[in-house]
């Protein structure tokens, strides 16, 4: 569903991705570890188009035929494509209601009975926004924000889905529950997941592959189950043992 | 008592003219965090081209006077897009501060072309709308202008405030206002919405424009000079980039300014508002309903 070849990315002088070679194949879900600063969210950026990458290419195909090369395309022509990018720090328009957000989500949606519908999905899948539709949304809390991210995100109809850190800050059971959330989606509706994560032992729990990130390269990849058997990832994410 | 009214009427319908042209600051701000100075000509222009287009309407009536107002907003709509088009767009990813000389010099620019074009000698404004004194209980007068001044405010922040609250591009505005970054994740061409943005700014500063030459009847190419800078302040006290901020500030300032005005300190007047602003903004830095937000990189 997504390619993404010798992709490199600077930042003035700094190179923060260096030939990254990603591949998400369609239905599944991929999680990208590494530690801070590695350039999970860099990568992140670069697909959805708010980065404008030195080198390489991806290429997106929606629907089962040809892939489309993306590589400039800007981020909201990409939404229109079915990308959906679920941000670092969550960034809900705080200053919105909780529905406005959601319809926000569905900004290049005109048919309102679509709009209904997703509306509907997205309080199936997170009954507490539906409880909070009229609050403002910065006094949510911070669970409560990611599951609004999350939300807003799906309100589009997404294809491919990509996460930035949802579990962060946000408590253990909470976390528990968004991952199922990820899942559920993934399964159901067949949506593509590109997760991001510094937890990485839940993340891989759910994921079919992963890559590992380490200043800008992809130093290890493979299926997910490998990658949570393997002493040097076990070591460095996994908290050793 | 009714000399008291009468001021705050008349304080009203000023502080009206200030509270169109702030808010066409204080939403440019809220899209692009910057001042647009130019926005003081565009007020200008507006009043030239309600001038230019009455021509075309000579004799007084209401549906003429609107009719005027409307080709002055449509006007100064295209121009305020052009503008951010032609002038701002492309040092979008510049420094804040490039933008902002960038500004002072469009503004240069339209005074000059203005002086050029229109002439540096004063013209009168003809009398666009029926004019009639109206004569209150208690000797009160509230002339037709004043009346249309308010009823026009009234009009054009009402529809303001519907677009910006309850329509999807006004919703749009103020999550592009919130978060560019968030906005275009979702699917929202921020270049649109900074035009509808300049647009819809634009366009109230062009109503401004006609109202206070109505009240003035003498146009010229550096009359946005002095309204534009109480605007300005009019919506840094409001609290720059709310949009009811603007519109309090506006009218607060015309009525200060309209008291001052009829005291015997009326020769320091602009002094006087100008005082009282920095102390307001002493107590309340953000501005009477403002946030403070940090500034964002
Ligand atoms: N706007 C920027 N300007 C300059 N350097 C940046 C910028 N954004 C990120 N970087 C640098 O690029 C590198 C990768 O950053 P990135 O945000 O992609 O890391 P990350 O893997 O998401 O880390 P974390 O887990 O902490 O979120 C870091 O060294 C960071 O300092
Ligand atoms: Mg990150």
């Amino acid at each position: 569903m997504l390619e993404i070849k010798n992709l490199t990315v600077n930042y003035g002088v700094i190179t923060a991705l260096h030939d990254v070679s990603l591949t998400i194949p369609r239905g599944s879900i991929v999680t990208l570890i590494g530690g801070n600063g590695a350039g999970k969210t860099t990568t992140l950026r670069a697909i959805s188009g708010l980065l404008q990458p030195a080198g390489g290419s991806i290429h997106y195909a929606a629907e089962n035929g040809r892939a489309e090369e993306i590589t400039s395309v800007p981020a909201h022509q990409l939404v229109r494509r079915g990308l959906a990018h679920v941000p670092e720090g969550r960034m809900v328009f705080a200053n919105l209601t909780v529905q406005e957000n959601l319809q926000m989500g569905a900004y290049l949606q005109r048919d309102k009975a679509l709009i209904r519908r997703e509306l509907d999905y997205v309080f199936g899948v997170f009954p507490r926004l539906q409880e909070r539709e009229k609050q403002i949304a910065g006094t949510l809390s911070g669970g409560e924000q990611q599951m609004l991210a999350i939300g807003r995100a799906l309100m589009s109809q997404p294809k491919f889905l990509m996460l930035d850190e949802p579990s962060l800050g946000i408590a253990p059971l909470l976390v528990k529950t968004i991952f199922e959330k990820i899942v559920e989606i993934n399964r159901a509706h067949g949506i593509t997941i590109l997760l991001v994560e510094q937890n990485a032992n839940l993340a891989l729990e759910i994921s079919h592959f992963g890559y590992v990130l380490e200043t800008g390269r992809v130093i290890l990849q493979g299926a997910a189950a490998a990658l949570r058997q393997n002493p040097q990832v076990r070591s460095a994410y996994l908290g050793g043992a | 008592m009714t000399e008291f009214l009468q001021q705050l009427i008349n304080g009203l319908s000023l502080g009206a003219i200030y509270a169109l042209i702030a808010l066409g600051y204080t939403m440019v701000y809220g899209v692009l965090r910057f001042i647009n100075f130019a926005h003081s000509d565009v007020f200008m222009i507006g009043a030239f081209a309600g001038f230019y287009s009455s021509r075309a309407l000579p004799d007084a009536s209401v549906a003429h006077g609107l009719t005027v107002l409307c080709i002055a907003m449509i006007a100064c709509a295209i121009l305020g897009i052009v503008i951010e088009r032609l002038a701002y767009r492309p040092l979008r990813a510049r420094s804040k501060l490039t933008v902002l000389i960038t500004a002072i010099g469009v503004s240069l620019l339209l005074e000059n072309l203005g002086q050029f074009i229109f002439g540096a000698a004063p013209k009168r404004f003809p009398q666009i709308f029926p004019e009639k004194n109206l004569t209150l209980a208690g000797g009160m007068t509230l002339s037709s202008s004043q009346i249309i001044v308010l009823v026009v405010t009234i009009v054009c922040l009402v529809s303001l405030r519907f677009i910006v609250m309850k329509t999807k591009i006004g919703t749009a505005m103020r999550a592009v206002s919130f978060n560019p970054i968030a906005a275009s994740l979702v699917g929202i061409n921020t270049d649109i919405v900074i035009s509808f943005t300049f647009g819809l700014g634009s366009a109230l500063a062009a109503a401004g424009g006609i109202l206070y030459s109505m009240n003035y009847q003498a146009i010229d190419p550096l009359m946005g000079i002095l309204p534009g800078l109480k605007a300005f302040v009019a919506a840094v006290l409001g609290g720059i980039g709310n949009i009811p901020g603007a519109a309090l500030g506006g009218l607060l300032l015309g009525v200060i300014e309209t008291f001052v005005n009829g005291s015997r300190w009326s020769t320091y007047t602009d002094a006087i508002a100008f005082a009282v602003l920095i102390l307001i903004l002493l107590f309340k830095p953000a501005g009477l309903l403002g946030q403070l937000e940090v500034e964002k990189v």
